[in-house]
């Protein structure tokens, strides 16, 4: 009966348009669907019903067994298989351990993490409690950026509840089994996500990572073993554990099992989150859950696992999602974020976008990372402002592999991706901004060339704005830009109100 | 939180004292530094100087410890704000739709660079990382709203407007 209520409801909220007929639902079954804030809403949609199971039914092994053969992979990134990290936290000695949440979500556009803790918190404590009682720990923190308010607020309503009805605390259940969770803040550092700077960023200190081994799994937070894993991944304990791995491993191919959330943005009709069974091509997910590209503009290049992932090509469009499939493509699963990039996006002006994201979040303490992830954004900021030379593409391509083998953590070690990735896809476009000065998606700025068209009724704002007097003409009459003083700031295409301003990009004449 | 105009400053490290006090008596309180910093920047708008020493002196820890992770993390402010703070989402899919031409043309208009304040106090500039609203880039938010779809005329309307209604208030209290 409830269960028809709630597909009714699915129905009435979502519609059975395209864009969720592909979907299936694991993390986010009840996104949407219940009141986040209500934890009655929660028990309704068989909330708490597995850690009542894992609690009267199953020992702590069979919970790592169960979660080892259902052959989940962690969210976050880096796909590990999350029931052997289990068992390994498992099998250590300690008079303490800590079961972490790692909500930190750094990917800059990307916003999976966020929505499964608005809109469902509780199946996330339903997971902590379930990793604690499989592992042996009593203590849950959930780590969270402070740039999500709505979240913290409603984790702290959720865990409150939980509480109140003994899913935390002391005894749960009438079991002996305790556990109890703590909300941790991050503040804005990208690095922080990776699990050890993040456990330094909870002890209160700067969240520099430290090299594994150790790993957290034997010492991690306060020198305890310490299990961390993704929101999402939290987010599909509790349907495994009710539904039985058989369901579980039947959703999604060989490797990869279950679902994946996306966070669809970018030059794509349908933006949001999708969650699509692993398997599915990019092709399916971009065209027919994200309903293709808007404005009739060519599709050009996907980019996946943000900035520690890559760009794919319209050649790769049948690459199918899953962890090994997308590594051979050339890019990563990442932690969700999925970019659609049309003709108007220089690649060049992409991969710079993503390497200045990291050198910025770079921590400094490792020099591959610090002093190479630099060099590679002069180098590229060179080329984009049409100073590129000779030798400057393999120069990237030699540094980039360096940083990539000799940084510290994964920031470091992924940083080159989104370079090496785009030379690799995009070689063409690379020569052209070093060699004939040209950027053919007109987007890089020094690349430019500005001149007035007839639509000009000579307003004169252009002339105003112009910060080098390159500009003349009579006011109502058309104006011309003198090229020579020209210095390609941009102001008077930004001040022009007719679109009386044209921007082309044309290959130039060597000297 | 930018709440603090009100309060003298007195009542503002009480405030923090308060809390400190109570983060002490919780296990291994040194590692809720970082919850600390951030109730300190909500009283007082940013962490001053002042501020972090009292904390240190409140938590026992060196100044020197406090100010490494006042550093390390963007989210903290180390000098006042404007009474208008408007983030520019940079993320991913508001670069791509256009958000460095906003970010752009807010300098133009304010005069001032990313970190900055208007001399009067009155803006602010900061970059922001993907605040989950993809679906609506470019985005920028104002203090806690978030304005959509932004393009360069449409950000400078919003920009008059608040100035406008800034002179409002000010004539109110007059
Ligand atoms: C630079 C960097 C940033 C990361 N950011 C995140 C993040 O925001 N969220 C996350 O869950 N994992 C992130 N990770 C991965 C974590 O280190 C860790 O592998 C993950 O939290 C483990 O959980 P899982 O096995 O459930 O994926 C990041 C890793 C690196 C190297
Ligand atoms: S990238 Fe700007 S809101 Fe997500």
């Amino acid at each position: 009966m409830e269960k028809q209520m709630f597909t009714d409801r699915f129905a009435s909220v979502f519609g059975t348009e395209s864009f969720f007929k592909k979907q299936k639902r694991i993390a986010l079954k009840n996104c949407g669907l219940i009141d986040p804030e209500n934890i009655n809403d929660y028990i309704y949609a068989d909330g708490y019903k597995a850690l009542g199971t894992v609690l009267t039914k199953m020992t702590p092994k069979d919970v790592v067994e169960t979660v080892k053969a259902s052959g989940l992979r962690g969210r976050g990134g880096a796909g590990f298989p999350t029931g052997r990290k289990w068992e390994l936290t498992a099998q250590q000695e300690s008079d303490e351990k800590f079961v972490v949440c790692n909500a930190d979500e750094g990917d800059p556009g990307a916003f999976m993490d966020r929505s499964v803790v608005e809109g469902d918190p509780h199946t996330v404590i339903e997971g902590m409690a379930i990793g604690g009682y499989a592992i042996g720990s009593s203590k849950g923190v959930v780590y969270i950026r402070a740039e999500y308010p709505l979240a913290i607020k409603r984790l702290i309503k959720a865990i409150d509840d939980a509480r109140k009805e003994n899913f935390l605390g002391k005894n749960i259940l009438g079991s002996n089994f305790s556990f109890d969770i703590e909300i941790r803040y991050g503040a804005g550092a990208f690095v922080c996500g990776e699990e050890t700077a993040l456990i330094r960023s909870i002890e209160g200190l700067r969240g520099m990572p430290k090299s594994r081994p150790p790993f957290p799994a034997a010492k991690g937070l306060f020198g305890k073993p310490t299990l961390v894993n993704n929101v999402e991944t939290w987010a599909n304990i509790s349907s495994i554990i009710v539904n039985g791995v058989d369901w579980f491993s039947s959703i999604g191919i060989d490797k990869s099992k279950g679902t994946k959330v996306f966070a669809l943005a970018g030059k794509i009709v349908n933006t949001g989150l999708a969650e699509v069974p692993m398997g599915m091509t990019l092709r399916e997910i971009i065209y027919d859950v994200g309903g293709g590209i808007p404005n009739g503009k060519k599709f050009k290049a996907v980019q996946t696992g943000g900035p520690s992932g890559g760009c794919l090509t319209d050649k790769m469009l049948d690459t199918k999602i899953d962890y090994e499939s997308l590594m051979q493509a050339g890019s990563i699963m990442g932690s969700g974020g999925m970019i659609v990039i049309d003709e108007d996006s220089c690649m060049v002006n992409i991969a710079k976008f993503f390497l200045q994201f990291t050198q910025d979040e770079s921590c400094g303490k490792c020099i591959p990372c610090r002093e190479g992830t630099k060099r590679m954004l002069e180098i590229l900021t060179r080329i984009t402002d049409g100073e590129g030379k000779p030798g400057d593409i393999e120069k990237l391509e030699e540094l980039g592999n360096v940083i990539k083998k000799a940084s510290l953590c994964g920031l470091g070690q992924s940083a080159p991706n989104p370079v090496l990735s785009t030379i690799k896809n995009f070689r063409e476009e690379y020569e052209e901004h070093v060699y004939q000065k040209k950027c053919r998606a007109v987007v890089c700025e020094k690349l430019i060339t500005y001149t007035i068209n007839d639509k000009c009724i000579g307003c004169s704002a252009c002339r105003r704005a112009c910060p080098v007097v390159a500009i003349k003409g009579a006011p109502k009459e058309a104006h011309s830009i003198q090229q020579e003083l020209c210095i390609k700031c941009g102001k008077c295409f930004r001040s022009c109100k007719f679109h009386a301003i044209d921007k082309t990009s044309e290959a130039k004449e060597q000297k | 939180m930018h709440t603090t105009l009100h309060h003298n400053q007195q009542e503002i490290n009480n405030q923090l004292k308060i809390f400190i006090d109570e983060i002490k008596k919780r296990e291994r309180s040194d590692s809720h530094l970082i919850t600390i910093l951030h109730k300190a920047q909500e009283l007082n708008g940013y962490l001053s100087k002042e501020i972090m020493d009292l904390v240190a002196e409140e938590m026992q820890i060196p100044t020197s410890v406090i100010w490494g992770v006042a550093t390390f993390y963007h989210y903290f402010k180390l000098s006042p704000i404007g009474k208008y703070n408007i983030s520019v989402c940079m993320g991913t899919a508001c670069y791509v739709k256009g958000a460095s031409e906003v970010l752009e043309t807010i300098k133009e208009t304010l005069e001032i660079e990313i970190g900055e304040t208007t001399e009067d106090m009155m803006f602010s500039l900061q970059e922001a990382r993907c605040i989950g609203a993809c679906g609506l880039a470019p985005v920028a938010m104002i203090n806690d709203k978030i304005y959509g779809e932004l393009n360069p005329k449409k950000i400078v309307d919003i920009i008059n407007k608040l100035k406008e209604e800034a002179l409002e208030e000010e004539k109110i209290v007059q």
